[in-house]
């Protein structure tokens, strides 16, 4: 199967790999219709959030083989990126700090609401106006 | 599974194989040094799209403006109404398709099968050019008919546009510079010239080509769906 020059590659049977990609395809379809479906509020979060850790995680672990590693190189590949949830946590704590600091002190408005591309056209969706940005 | 392929040097598994790994006085990793390199590669580019996406988060929750319905913007219709998001939807789908048929070319590499290695390799190209492609279909409706630039745009916060343009645009590079290493290595095998070495070579393109999807997998998640 292999020459002495190619003995670290990773061989694993077909199977394994066709199941993940119906998986893929499944969890993307899920994800898709928590939007499709409108789901709102910490349900859509859990479930986005769920949805795309489960990704990830299956084509780590199976498509790019991280599972079958050495733990030396799956700790190099997964350790220096666990830090950067620190620099999430920070910039969350920050954010929410100058948004709440802009709502209280500075006026702005904490009830503006976006407009929709059919307001933004006229009521058909139809394009027309978009001109005058 | 097969962990016999691992070297002979690498006797022991788990923690204490960590530890043989690192306290031995030589080779740390027991894997190829492309591989290895392609490894700390993604590393490092792991480390630029969490910058993007935590710059994102951040004006995310500091702007005031609401931000843009995504769902809505980008809906697409076939005739009857828009359908929400369908356009990010396929892609996504494009795109998984695309990690699968790599994954069979890794493995039809290590089974010396070299024409459906190449054929697999091909098809992959093909589906990120799709991909590619309909990024470009995406920009230029985003830019022309509803007028987002990355400095405003007409439904709500314009921070909408600089993250949109930014993230998409430096995902989409990477895959189009998959698509040209794919097509190169593509090129490489069948003109038999790892016939000797030995095919790594389609793994480690196949790691840059999951990080890819990988990376998508956390921008349709962020950026579209939330």
């Amino acid at each position: 199967m292999a020459s002495s020059s190619d003995t670290a590659g990773q061989q694993h049977p077909l199977g394994i790999y066709y199941q993940i990609w119906i998986l893929l395809f499944v969890v993307s379809a899920a994800s898709y219709a928590v939007d499709y479906f409108d789901v709102q509020g910490a349900m859509r979060w859990t479930l986005v959030i769920v949805f795309m850790l489960v990704k990830a995680g299956f084509i780590i672990a199976i498509f790019m083989h991280a599972f079958w590693e050495r733990l030396a190189l799956v700790l190099t590949i997964l350790g220096p990126p666990g830090v950067l949830l620190i620099l999430i946590a920070f910039m969350a704590v920050e954010g929410d700090y100058t948004t709440e600091a802009r709502f209280d002190y500075m006026g702005h408005d904490r009830d503006a609401v976006a407009l929709t591309p059919a307001e933004v056209h006229g009521t058909g969706g139809e394009h027309g106006e978009e001109e005058a940005h | 599974m097969s962990e016999a392929a691992a070297t002979s040097m690498a006797p022991s598994d788990g923690v204490t194989g960590l530890v043989d790994d690192w306290a031995a006085d030589k080779q740390t990793y027991h894997v190829p040094w492309g591989k290895a390199m392609m490894w700390i590669f993604l590393v490092s580019d792991t480390f630029i799209f969490t910058c993007f996406l935590t710059g994102y988060l951040n004006v995310r929750m500091t702007t005031t403006q609401p931000w843009p319905p995504q769902s809505e913007i980008f809906a697409l219709s076939f005739g009857g109404a828009p359908i929400p998001l369908i356009l990010i939807a396929i892609m996504t789908f494009v795109l998984i398709t695309s990690s699968g048929t790599m994954a069979l070319a890794v493995n039809y590499g290590y089974r010396r099968d070299k024409f459906r290695t190449i054929v697999f390799i091909c098809a992959t190209a093909f589906f990120g050019a799709t991909f590619v492609g309909m990024q470009a279909y995406e920009w230029s409706k985003l830019i022309l008919e509803e007028g987002v630039r990355p400095w405003g745009n007409p439904f709500g916060a314009p921070q909408f546009g600089s993250v949109f343009f930014m993230v998409t645009g430096f995902h989409g590079l990477h895959v189009s510079a998959g698509v040209i290493y794919l097509l190169w290595v593509a090129r490489r095998i069948w003109a038999g010239y790892y016939d000797k070495k030995g095919f790594e070579i389609v793994e480690i393109a196949g790691l840059y080509w999951h990080f890819v999807d990988l990376v998508w997998v956390f921008i349709f998640a962020f950026f579209y769906l939330l």
